[in-house]
């Protein structure tokens, strides 16, 4: 499995077997996350979560890079519809 | 109003035993101590072998069904209340105004008495609620191991107030589909519980009447072609059942179809779709097109429709039966039946 | 829900396919690594939403599907022994071994219980020490660092009545088996984001140079297998052969120290047997000696020999992407998700799954000459 979903993580406290737990915010459903392997993951990051413990914090910044890229392309792809126009109207 | 007392002399720490099934001593204490007192109507208080009762003019709506839920006891409901939602549920979606109910239990021996006391109070709640009698009921108990605490088997009475039939076979090419409220509530609640999540705010099963919001839509002078309440499979179920039923094509927007935030959170951490998973105080409603906005209106001017909206259309032409998804992300795809048992137990 | 609501957003999305279609000159063939990857795009109708020239492959991105049935039937084997808990992960129960499954196995007594996650099994060993507790640990890498922390957890719980049955799978050994085979048509892929965010990106690039062929490491939403195509497209129009991270939100270049740090002290490479696609060298974990007591296959030992995969069922095909689960002749006929052939019809990650959910009832194509 791979599903892997996203949560706000609200507090971090000791769980079993000593290991660093959070709780962890899906939506508005709460749950009991596993944080030992982001131990520098705090209160207010994201998590990536997989059957019970956190793969990695979410990067916020990079998060917007979708956004941004589909923004690249369309400026690219309008410069290229205008250079193509330009290359007709140059064509006596 | 009559207060259910507990104690029927119950040996063994307050535990049913086989012989409150027997038809006996201990059969009669139970009736007179739990059942008879939450009910109070003479019908059932002549305890006789059956119900004799006034019947209004007009047609008779009738149905049955069963309620096996596990747990027993869920965050806004328990077996109890789903026996009466359920029921009165099902005669609204025929256009009937439910007037009496009948209830047959069968107990676990070893059920806590206490939790049958909490049971019953919720039938009797619901019941008032919704405004029926239950005027017949039944007990049996089943040895230890052989039930789950309590099984509920109902059947329901009422009288339709609907002028015209309200039924998939009424169901026109370019109605407008409605939902009356969020979906995927009941079957969170119950998961909840049993899975272990925990949440901010506990997610309260749907479970409660309709019959107000149906009644009101049919009152209002709309052409109401047909009612259905989800329940096990969740709204795409029903959607497929109508299609099928009505042999139409049905196509719903997923981004029109009302979610709450805890139960999205819940499924996405669960891997579940919300639109399969059941609800039990919602229904679906197709109306003329003409008059979506006016069934809207009358459906959110009441608090427990107040997120009622329009979810799609029945399509002109189209496949029989088939059910289409417009996604979020604007594909289209077939939403079809799963096929097996995703939640079992869930009512 | 923030970060994955606006990642299904339909503007946005419609915006990525129009510049796609801007960019695409030939036609494409793109491989998505994995059965999340695959469930999102036939759930969302990503594909329908392409320029007809991309063409994507679904990859054999289930660890479970992959999984040989004589593996399946030996972990049914020990689920029925008496005294045995038995658990797994809640979409393995219907998944068919040579004769039943768990549910049967459930049905028939055997104390079968749905887990969350490999830490509630350990739970469970320690509130039933009366018991043997065994867990079938399916996973590709994703799931390696949380089987890694339940076996550590035993271990230093000092458990005597918990293991673990590995059927733990590694991607890039698989993807080099894919590409090696002959007829492959596979000209870039879309790596498994979950799988590269424990693992980073280090094992692609020798992949890229040698087959030629762009990796992006992808998402699961929308967006993210959008982005995740717009930029393989872009790298096989401009003849580049990189790895590059689409889904940058949650995978770094050196995954996650930590969780691979967990999974080298935990497990060793190994090879094993994927269905379809024969033994591929080095493609598995075992347990380390070390960790040797955590291993159900030595704590139940079976002599039983494996058997062999239904010929009937064409998993196989469909997990190196040579066949579409519709154009299976028993596809929604013999096998549907009630009574499965093989497990892609039932895992939530198969193939075969994702289309009987959301595509049976599009016309289905009659099955290509040489796929049977």
């Amino acid at each position: 499995m791979c599903l892997g979903v996203p949560g706000e993580i609200l507090a971090c406290h000791p769980g079993p077997g000593g290991l660093r737990y959070g709780t962890v915010r899906f939506g508005a459903a709460d749950r009991e996350v596993c944080l030992a392997y982001v131990p520098e993951a705090k209160v207010g990051d994201f998590v990536i979560v997989h059957v019970g413990l956190a793969l990695t914090v979410l990067s916020r910044e990079d998060a917007e890079e979708t956004f941004s890229y589909l923004e690249e392309m369309e400026q690219l792809s309008e410069l290229g519809r205008e250079a193509d126009a330009l290359e007709r109207e140059e064509v006596p | 109003m009559g207060e259910i007392t507990c104690p029927v002399p119950l040996g063994d720490g307050g535990r049913i035993l086989l012989a409150h099934g027997g038809g006996g001593r201990l059969t009669r204490d139970l009736v007179e101590r739990i059942f008879l007192p939450a009910f109070r109507n003479d019908t059932l208080a002549a305890l006789h072998d059956s119900a004799v009762l006034e019947r209004p003019p007009g047609r008779l709506a009738f149905t049955t069904d069963s309620f096996v839920v596990h747990p027993l006891f869920f965050p806004g409901g328990d077996v109890g209340k789903l026996a009466v939602t359920g029921t009165v549920n099902d005669l609204a979606m025929s256009g009937a105004r439910p007037l009496y109910l009948s209830l047959g239990f069968i107990l676990e021996e070893g059920l806590a008495v206490d939790d049958l006391v909490r049971v019953v109070a919720s039938v009797r709640a619901a019941a008032e609620a919704a405004a029926v009698s239950v005027v017949a009921g039944d007990t049996k108990v089943v040895e230890r191991g052989k039930g789950d605490g309590v099984f509920i088997t109902s059947a329901g009475v009422g009288i339709v107030e609907a002028r015209r039939p309200v039924a998939p076979t009424e169901v026109r090419a370019g109605d407008a589909v409605l939902v009356s409220g969020p979906v995927g509530q009941h079957g969170v609640a119950v998961l909840a519980v049993r899975d272990g999540l925990a949440f901010a705010s506990p997610i309260l099963s749907d479970c409660a009447s309709v019959v107000g919001p149906a009644l009101a839509l049919l009152a209002s002078g709309i052409d109401v072609h047909c009612m259905r309440d989800p329940t096990r499979g969740g709204v795409a179920t029903v959607l497929n059942e109508i299609a099928a039923q009505a042999r139409c094509e049905i196509a719903v927007h997923e981004s029109a179809i009302p979610v709450g935030e805890d139960v999205a959170g819940a499924c996405e951490v669960l891997g579940l779709d919300p639109l399969y998973v059941a609800c039990e105080g919602r229904f679906l409603a197709f109306v003329p097109v003409g008059d979506a906005d006016r069934a809207l209106e009358v459906l959110r001017a009441r608090p427990e429709t107040a997120q009622a909206s329009r979810i799609g259309t029945v399509r002109q032409g189209g496949t029989p039966g088939l059910v289409v998804l417009k996604t979020k992300a604007g594909g289209e795809r077939v939403l079809d039946l799963l096929s097996g048992e995703q939640l079992p137990r869930i009512c | 829900m923030k970060y994955l609501d606006e990642y299904r957003d339909g503007a946005t999305a419609q915006r990525y396919a129009e510049t796609l279609r801007a960019v695409v000159t030939r036609p494409w063939t793109l491989m998505e690594v994995c059965g999340g990857q695959t469930h999102s795009i036939v759930r969302y109708g990503i594909d329908e939403m392409l320029p007809p020239g991309v063409t994507l492959i679904h990859g054999p991105g289930c660890p479970v599907c992959v999984t040989p049935v004589g593996i399946l039937d030996r972990a049914f084997r020990i689920a029925r022994q008496p005294g045995v808990i038995f658990t797994s992960f809640g979409d393995m129960l219907r998944v068919p071994g040579t004769r039943d499954d768990l549910l049967h196995v459930r049905a028939e007594g055997g104390d079968v219980r749905v887990v969350y996650s490999p830490l509630d099994a350990v739970a469970i060993a320690e509130r039933e020490p009366e018991r043997q507790v065994v867990f079938l640990a399916v996973g590709f890498e994703t799931t390696a660092p949380a089987n890694a922390m339940a076996v550590r957890l035993a271990a230093k719980k000092r458990l005597t009545n918990f293991t673990v049955l590995l059927a733990q799978v590694r991607v890039p050994p698989a993807l080099e088996a894919i590409l090696a085979a002959s007829g492959c048509r596979v000209q870039a892929f879309l790596a498994a984001g979950h799988v590269c965010t424990v693992m980073g990106t280090a094992e692609y690039g020798p992949l890229c140079a040698a087959y030629h062929v762009p990796v992006v490491v992808t998402g699961f939403e929308p967006l993210d297998l959008l982005q995740g195509i717009t930029m393989a497209v872009r790298q096989l129009e401009e003849g580049r052969s990189e790895v590059e991270i689409q889904y940058r939100r949650s995978v770094r270049p050196e995954g996650n120290a930590h969780a691979r740090a967990a999974i080298e002290e935990v497990f060793e490479i190994t090879d094993r047997d994927w269905r379809g696609l024969g033994r591929i060298p080095r493609s598995g974990f075992a347990l380390r000696a070390t960790y040797a007591a955590f291993d159900a296959e030595r704590r139940f030992p079976d002599s039983e020999p494996l058997a062999p995969e239904d010929p009937a069922c064409l998993a196989g095909l469909v997990l190196q992407g040579r066949l579409r689960p519709q154009e299976c002749p028993a596809f929604g006929t013999r096998c549907t998700p009630d009574h499965p052939l093989g497990a892609p019809m039932v895992s939530s990650e198969g193939a075969c799954a994702a289309y009987h959910l959301y595509r049976r009832r599009t016309a289905a194509r009659p099955a290509p000459a040489g796929a049977a």
